[in-house]
C-alpha cells in the first residue's frame, strides 16, 4: 500500500542537511527562537507533479523557524490530546474529531500564506483554527460549548470560524466546504488583492460530486482557489482504495493541475503551498494531495484500531512523524540540546494545561442564545411555548 | 467497527428517554427480546433471503455500518449484494433508482438522516416521478431509502435531524417511522417489498435502548396504517418514531391528573391514516401532535390542518402542536430544543382546560 511505499522512502532521505558549513554551535534554544542564519535542507522526498512543473525540493530555513515549527507542533499535538481526555471525562459533547498525526499539514500551510488568504476546511478543525491565530482557550472554550469559544459555543468541535483571520471553518458535511471555496475565491480575483483561498478536504470527501463541480468551476473561471485533499488514508473506516478508483488525488482534477506533497513534512507542505499560491494566482486552480495520516480514530468513538494494524501506526510514527522529524532536524543542526525540546514540551503542556482551567471557568451560553443568530435580529425567530402565547422552553 | 461504539455512549446520558416497546399489548408475540438495531439486521437478513434480486450498499455498509444494522450481512450473503460504496450520497442513490428500474429491490443506507440532503434531489426528481412521467413504463419501486434520524442527547447541529416533513412534500414516495424492534422489522420488510420507493426513517436514539420480543420469523406489518396504542376519552395524541415514548410518559403523567390520552403511532407519514386520527379525534375532541423536527413547516402542521378540515365541529379546543423549535438543532441546548414530556403535558392541560 502507499503507505508503507511512502515511509521506506522516506525512512531514508529524512535528514539530509546539504550544507554541513553550517554547524554554528548554539547551545540555548532561547538563543535559536531568535537566530535567523540560513539553513539549507532538503524536502522528505520529491514531489510528484500532474500536468505542472515541481517545486524545487531544497529549501531555506532557520533555526528561528525551526524551533518555532517544533513548538507550534508539540503545542496542537498536546492541544488534542487533552481534547481527547476532555471528551472521555464528558466535558466535551457532540462530536469530534482530532488531528494529531496531521499538525505539518496546518503549520506548513500557514507558513507559506498570510492571514489575508482564506482557510476553509470540514470538521478536522482544531488545529486549523489554531493555525490561524486563535488561542486555546478559544479551542477549549468552544469544545466545551462556554461563552468564550470562537463560535459563542454555539458550534463544538466541528464548527470553528475566525473570521478576522479568514478562516471560514469549520464544515459538517462532507465535501459541502469545496464549492463554497471557490466562492470565496472568487470574491478575492474580484477585489484584486493577490490573496488566494484553501478548501480543504480529505480522501473521503474526493469522492462526492461537489468536489469535481468544484474543480470546473474554478478551472473555467481560473479562480484562484487552491484545492487541498488532506489524504490521511481513510474515511471513516474506509481505506482509500476501497472507496477510490484512482487514489491519485492530485491527478483528479484532469485539467487541473496537481501536486502530491509528503504531508508529514512540514518544509515539504510550506514548499508547496507557497508553489501553488504563486500558481493559483497567476493561473487558476490546483490541487495539493497531503499525504498525511490521523494517530486517532475517525472521532472519539472510533477507537481507530479495527480497519488498519497497530503496526501501520507505530511504523508511521516512528518513521514520519511531523514532530520527530522536525526534533531530528533540531539535533542534526546543533540548535538546541534534547533537554531544551523537553522543556517546550514541557511549557506547552503546561499552557494547554491552564488554558482548560480557564476554559472551565467561562460560562455557558445565555439560554437565550437559542434563539439568537437564526435571523438576522428583528427579521427573525419567534418561538411559542406550549400554551401558544409566551417564548418558554422547560427543562425536562 | 470501532464505530459502532458511538451510539452507546450516546444513547446512556438521556435519562429521561425510556425506551418504547408495543410488547405489552401484544401477548402472543413469541421470539427473542431484540434491540431495535437487531431487528433491523434480522429483517435485513429476511430480505436478501427470501429474494435473490436484493442488494443492500451504503456508506460502511459492508462492515456492519456505523449503528451495526447491517453486521453479517456481507458474510452471509457476499460482497456482491451487501457493499460499501464511497461517500458519494447523491450518487448512491441515483445508483439506487437504476438498480431498482431494472427490477430489483435496493436497499440504501444513508448513514445519518442529515447527510440525507446531497441526495434530495435523486429522491425528489427521480426516484418520486419516475411513475408518473414515464407513464407508468418505469419505476423505482424496489428502491429503500434507510437512514437514522432524530436526537440522542448530544449529537449536534448534524447528527440530530428529523427531515421527514421534506420527503413528506413529495407525492410518489412514501415515508415510514418505527417507533421499536418489532414495528422496526415487520414494517422495514413491508417496505422492501412495496411497490414504491420508500423513505425509512429509524430512531437511532432507539436502535440499543429500544428492547422488545420480535418474533424470528418473516412478518410484515401493513404501511399506511396507523395504530392506536393506547386508549382514551379525553385527547388524542399523534407522534412517530422515538417521539411516542416521551408522550406516553406525558399520558401516564396525564392520568394521574384524571386525564385520559389516546395515544396513536402513525407509523406511515405518506400516504397516512387520516381515518384513525379522525376516528379517534372524533370521540375525543382534541388533537395534540408532536414530533422532534421544528414546528414550523413540520408534519404536524398537515395532520392540524386535515383534521380541522374533516372534524372541526368536534373539536372542542385548538389543535395543539409540542415540537422542535425554529432553530436549527442546537449542540448545546438540546433540552430546551426538544419536545419534552414536561412541555407535552403542559399542552395537554392546556388544550383539556381550554
Ligand atoms: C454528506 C456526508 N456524508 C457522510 C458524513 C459522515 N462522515 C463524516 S466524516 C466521514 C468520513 C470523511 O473522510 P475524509 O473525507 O477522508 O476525512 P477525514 O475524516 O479522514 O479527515 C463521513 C463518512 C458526513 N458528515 N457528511
Ligand atoms: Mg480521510
Amino acid at each position: 500500500m502507499a503507505l508503507s511505499r511512502l515511509s521506506s522512502a522516506s525512512g531514508s532521505n529524512l535528514l539530509k542537511p546539504l550544507t554541513s558549513a553550517l554547524s554554528l554551535r548554539r547551545s540555548i534554544s532561547s538563543a535559536a527562537a531568535d537566530d535567523n542564519t540560513t539553513i539549507t535542507i532538503e524536502t522528505s522526498i520529491p514531489f510528484t507533479s500532474h500536468v505542472c512543473d515541481v517545486p524545487s525540493r531544497t529549501v531555506e530555513t532557520s533555526p528561528k523557524e525551526l524551533m518555532k515549527f517544533f513548538r507550534d507542533m508539540a503545542l496542537m499535538r498536546r492541544m488534542e490530546i487533552a481534547a481527547d481526555s476532555l471528551y472521555k471525562a464528558k466535558l466535551i459533547r457532540g462530536f469530534c474529531h482530532l488531528y494529531d498525526g496531521q499538525e505539518a499539514v496546518a503549520i506548513g500551510m500557514e507558513a507559506a500564506i498570510t492571514k489575508k488568504d482564506c482557510i476553509i476546511t470540514a470538521y478536522r478543525d482544531h488545529c486549523t483554527f489554531l493555525g490561524r491565530g486563535g488561542t486555546l482557550l478559544q479551542v477549549f472554550s468552544e469544545l466545551m460549548g462556554r461563552q468564550g469559544g470562537c463560535s459563542k459555543g454555539k458550534g463544538g468541535s466541528m464548527h470553528f470560524y475566525k473570521k478576522d483571520a479568514g478562516f471560514y471553518g469549520g464544515h459538517g458535511i462532507v465535501g459541502a466546504q469545496v464549492p463554497l471555496g471557490c466562492g470565496l475565491a472568487f470574491g478575492q480575483k474580484y477585489s484584486k488583492d493577490e490573496t488566494v483561498t484553501f478548501a480543504l478536504y480529505g480522501d473521503g470527501a474526493a469522492n462526492q460530486g461537489q468536489l469535481f463541480e468544484a474543480l470546473n468551476i474554478s478551472a473555467l473561471w481560473d479562480l484562484p482557489a487552491i484545492l487541498v485533499c488532506e489524504n490521511n488514508h481513510y474515511g471513516m473506516g474506509t481505506a482509500e482504495w476501497r472507496a477510490a478508483k484512482s487514489p491519485a488525488y492530485y491527478k483528479r482534477g484532469d485539467y487541473v493541475p496537481g501536486l502530491k506533497v509528503d504531508g508529514m513534512d512540514v518544509f515539504a507542505v510550506k514548499q508547496a503551498c507557497k508553489f501553488a499560491k504563486e500558481h493559483a494566482l497567476k493561473n487558476g486552480p490546483i490541487i495539493l494531495e497531503m499525504d498525511t495520516y490521523r494517530y486517532h480514530g475517525h472521532s472519539m468513538s472510533d477507537p481507530g484500531s479495527t480497519y488498519r494494524t497497530r503496526d501501520e501506526i507505530s511504523g508511521v510514527r516512528q518513521e514520519r512523524d511531523p514532530i520527530e522529524r522536525i526534533r531530528k532536524l533540531v539535533f542534526a543542526h546543533d540548535i538546541a540540546t534534547e533537554k531544551e525540546l523537553k522543556d517546550i514540551e514541557k511549557e506547552v503542556r503546561k499552557e494547554v494545561d491552564e488554558a482548560i482551567a480557564q476554559a472551565k471557568e467561562s460560562p455557558m451560553p445565555e439560554p437565550s442564545e437559542l434563539f439568537t443568530n437564526v435571523y438576522v435580529k428583528g427579521y427573525g425567530v419567534e418561538s411559542f411555548g406550549p400554551d401558544r402565547k409566551e417564548v418558554r422552553a422547560v427543562l425536562p | 467497527m470501532g464505530i459502532r461504539r458511538r451510539f452507546g455512549r450516546l444513547i446512556t446520558n438521556w435519562v429521561d428517554r425510556k425506551p418504547f416497546s408495543t410488547s405489552s399489548a401484544i401477548v402472543e408475540q413469541t421470539g427473542k427480546p431484540l434491540n431495535l438495531y437487531s431487528a433491523i439486521n434480522q429483517a435485513l437478513h429476511i430480505a436478501l433471503e427470501t429474494d435473490p434480486r436484493t442488494y443492500v450498499f451504503g456508506e460502511d455498509v459492508g462492515f456492519g455500518g456505523v449503528f451495526r444494522c447491517t453486521t453479517g450481512l456481507a458474510d452471509r450473503f457476499g460482497k456482491k449484494r451487501v457493499f460499501n460504496t464511497p461517500l458519494c450520497e447523491q450518487g448512491i442513490l441515483g445508483f439506487g433508482i437504476g438498480l431498482a428500474a431494472m427490477g430489483n429491490r435496493a436497499v440504501a443506507e444513508i448513514q445519518f438522516a442529515d447527510y440525507i440532503f446531497p441526495a434530495f434531489d435523486q429522491i425528489v426528481n427521480e426516484a418520486a416521478k419516475f411513475r408518473y412521467r414515464s407513464g407508468n413504463q418505469f419505476n423505482c419501486g424496489g428502491l429503500t431509502i434507510r437512514a437514522p434520524y432524530g436526537a440522542v442527547g448530544h449529537g449536534g447541529h448534524y447528527h440530530s435531524q428529523s427531515p421527514e416533513a421534506f420527503f413528506c412534500h413529495v407525492p410518489g414516495i412514501k415515508v415510514v417511522i418505527p417507533r421499536s424492534p418489532r414495528q422496526a422489522k415487520g414494517l422495514l420488510l413491508s417496505c422492501i417489498r412495496d411497490p414504491n420507493p420508500v423513505v425509512f426513517f429509524e430512531p437511532k436514539w432507539l436502535y440499543r435502548l429500544s428492547v422488545e420480543e420480535v418474533a424470528e420469523h418473516d412478518f410484515m406489518l401493513p404501511l399506511s396504517e396507523a395504530e392506536v396504542i393506547r386508549e382514551g376519552n379525553d385527547i388524542t395524541l399523534v407522534g412517530w418514531g422515538a417521539q411516542l415514548s416521551i408522550m406516553e410518559q406525558a399520558c401516564l403523567e396525564a392520568e394521574k391528573d384524571g386525564i385520559s390520552c389516546e395515544l396513536i403511532d402513525l407509523r406511515t407519514l405518506i400516504p397516512w391514516d387520516k381515518d384513525t386520527v379522525e376516528a379517534s379525534v372524533r370521540k375525543t375532541g382534541r388533537l395534540l401532535i408532536s414530533h422532534e423536527a421544528p414546528v414550523t413547516g413540520g408534519f404536524g402542521a398537515e395532520i392540524s390542518a386535515s383534521i380541522v378540515e374533516s372534524c372541526f365541529l368536534k373539536l372542542e379546543a385548538p389543535v395543539s402542536r409540542v415540537c422542535g423549535l425554529d432553530t436549527p438543532f442546537p449542540l448545546v441546548f438540546e433540552p430546551f430544543y426538544m419536545p419534552t414530556k414536561n412541555k407535552i403535558l403542559d399542552a395537554i392541560k392546556a388544550t383539556v382546560n381550554y
